[in-house]
């Protein structure tokens, strides 16, 4: 009795890894046939279909389309955007936070909701103001536009987590430093910026990635090649080159492998910050 | 003390002047603009034409803007409803069985291996989904093939009767790792012993599973019904990559719809229309929720 009751336990054991590992295969598969596919030659693709192995390690194909989609210019204007985007909305958040967390400014229950609805609005009603109003002041397709546009939205979010962070710091330490005769920059930077670190390294690490991981206002604002981003250039690719399929395959690989390097480095950064922004 | 602290409180505005600024510049302004021209007519050259409501009217009587929504609704299901099914049983499967039988180490690597969808870009999985969904040389097609099963592939994306499917397929995927990652950290807080005593009274693992773990983490389960259902009414990026609201409008969404009158129609005050509307409803969407949030957990 022991012994089948083992044998049934092992059974559901294995049956329920074999489900779990199929079901891992198929999120995974999608990567799998990208990578295979930039290492093909269309003659391979056309010989052997999408779901072979590629024949050999052939770089040729990567190397051609990372040319012709000028893929540098793409990596290094989004790692600009990004960076820029990232600490200047930590900056603009910190300041503000500062103002209505520790400062407690009249009025910030009305700021926060507003802050609040500006996390929630759809992209679609700034972009036609915001793309007439970039083109009267010669902004339009320019990367400055979109640092602008991206600081401001990702530091509404900033505002309102640090608020909630700053809120709960002890009074009695602000109020020690201040009579210390600490000013309010000194208190700001020696104070409080070293205490919420870990805060704004989460939210540094996000802004990078959602400005990353833009594509609606960067379409918008963004009309030539020189000034467009990794994913930009991903969708202009393939609508320009509809029937090179293995050249499409491989820009889509040069789409997902700064993710994935991001993903590496900033996973425990990540994980940590999901969970603190979900219960917030 | 209290007039101490309230004069140590003053002199902070100054740290908002920026931030107000710019946030009344570049958000404030554009928004208020933009339901200024939901009543114009207007082609982006020369001067509006005020014509009130008549904008609304047409939306109305004009099928693209019904089959827009219904669309979204849609997506609702592929990237709230279902995900959140799925990643609620997966979540208790990978903490509860997974690491009690395998361990912790198994359990992380799987939940990392769900989420991976989530870190790339979405235009970029929908692109990647593009490709497998080719008609001649696409990745399901050739599956099937090798199945045996020639006789369902398609042009998944270019029939009228899959293409929105195709498109919720791909979201499915998109979106499990961020329900399955939020739930696993909620089962974190939920505290052993009840499962433990409910084991005792004869609970079986459903009873378990309906009455404490989804009660206890319900909080996380709103902020991502919430965050995902807001997140479906502003999709974009796979329509314009893959379908670009085709065929016909059978993948037609809110947002596509009003970018092409902006940018393709020079329809600007109907773009506005379409884009003041799906405002409105996610604005009321998350007042409801948050509503009914508060009045729960008191």
């Amino acid at each position: 009795m022991v012994n089948r009751s083992l044998i049934v336990n092992g059974t559901v054991k294995s049956i329920s890894l074999i489900a779990l590992i199929t079901l891992l295969l198929i999120m995974v598969s999608p990567f799998a046939i990208i990578t295979f596919n930039a290492f093909k030659t269309e003659d391979e693709l056309y010989a052997h279909g999408p779901l072979s192995l590629p024949q050999s390690l052939n770089f040729k194909n990567l190397r051609e389309t990372w040319a012709r989609v000028d893929y540098t210019t793409k990596l290094w204007n989004s790692l600009v955007i990004s960076t820029a985007v990232a600490f200047l909305a930590i900056g603009v958040s910190l300041f503000n936070a500062y103002a209505l967390g520790i400062g407690r400014v009249k009025g910030k229950a009305f700021l926060l909701v507003f802050f609040i609805l500006a996390i929630t609005l759809p992209q679609e009603v700034l972009a036609y103001p915001l793309y007439y109003f970039f083109k009267s002041v010669g902004l339009y397709n320019t990367r400055l536009a979109v640092i602008l546009v991206f600081t401001v939205l990702h530091a509404s979010y900033g505002t309102y987590l640090l608020t909630s962070v700053f809120s709960v710091f002890t009074r009695e330490l602000i109020d020690a430093a201040m009579i210390d005769g600490c000013n309010k920059m000194q208190l700001l930077f020696r104070i409080v910026v070293p205490l919420s670190m870990p805060s704004l390294s989460v939210l540094f690490v996000f802004f990078f990635i959602w400005t990353w991981n833009e594509f609606f206002l960067p379409l918008v604002f963004l009309v030539s090649n020189a000034k467009q981003t990794v994913p930009l250039a991903a969708a202009v690719f393939q609508t320009q080159h509809e029937t090179l399929l293995t050249p499409q395959s491989a820009s889509a690989f040069l789409g997902v492998l700064p993710c994935i390097i991001f993903f590496i480095l900033f996973q425990r950064t990540l994980t940590k910050g999901i969970t603190v922004g979900a219960i917030k | 003390m209290a007039h101490k602290i309230s004069s140590l409180s003053k002199g902070y505005v100054v740290f908002l002047l920026p931030g107000v600024f710019a946030f009344l510049l570049l958000i404030v302004f554009p928004f208020l603009a933009n339901i200024g021209l939901s009543f114009t007519k207007w082609s982006g050259i020369g001067k509006p034409i005020w014509i009130g409501l008549a904008n609304y009217d047409k939306a109305m009587g004009d099928s693209s803007f019904w089959a827009s929504f219904k669309n979204n609704l849609l997506l609702i299901v592929a990237m709230t409803i279902i995900p959140t099914i799925i990643g609620l049983f997966l979540a208790t499967f990978l903490f509860d069985y997974i690491v009690d039988k395998f361990g912790q180490g198994v359990s992380s690597f799987f939940r990392a291996g769900f989420y991976l969808p989530q870190i790339i870009p979405l235009v970029v999985a929908a692109i990647v989904w593009r490709w497998i969904y080719q008609p001649n040389w696409g990745a399901l097609n050739g599956l099937l093939k090798s199945l045996g099963l020639d006789s369902l592939t398609r042009a998944w994306l270019g029939d009228h009767s899959t293409a929105m499917y195709a498109v919720m397929g791909m979201m499915v995927w998109f979106q499990i790792g961020y329900p399955l990652v939020i739930f696993m950290a909620a089962l974190q807080r939920v505290d052993p012993e009840l499962y433990e005593a409910a084991a005792l009274d004869g609970a079986s693992w459903l009873q378990k599973f309906f009455y404490i773990t989804i009660h206890l983490i319900r909080p996380e389960i709103y902020v991502v019904v919430l965050t995902t259902a807001i997140h479906a009414l502003k999709i974009f990026a796979p329509i314009y990559a893959m379908t670009r609201g085709g065929p016909g409008k059978a993948t037609i969404v809110a947002s596509y719809f009003s970018y092409q009158n902006f940018f393709e129609r020079s329809n600007v005050g109907y773009g506005a229309t379409i884009a003041t509307v799906l405002t409105i409803i996610i604005i009321l969407l998350t007042t409801v929720f948050i509503i009914v949030q508060t009045r729960r957990e008191q």
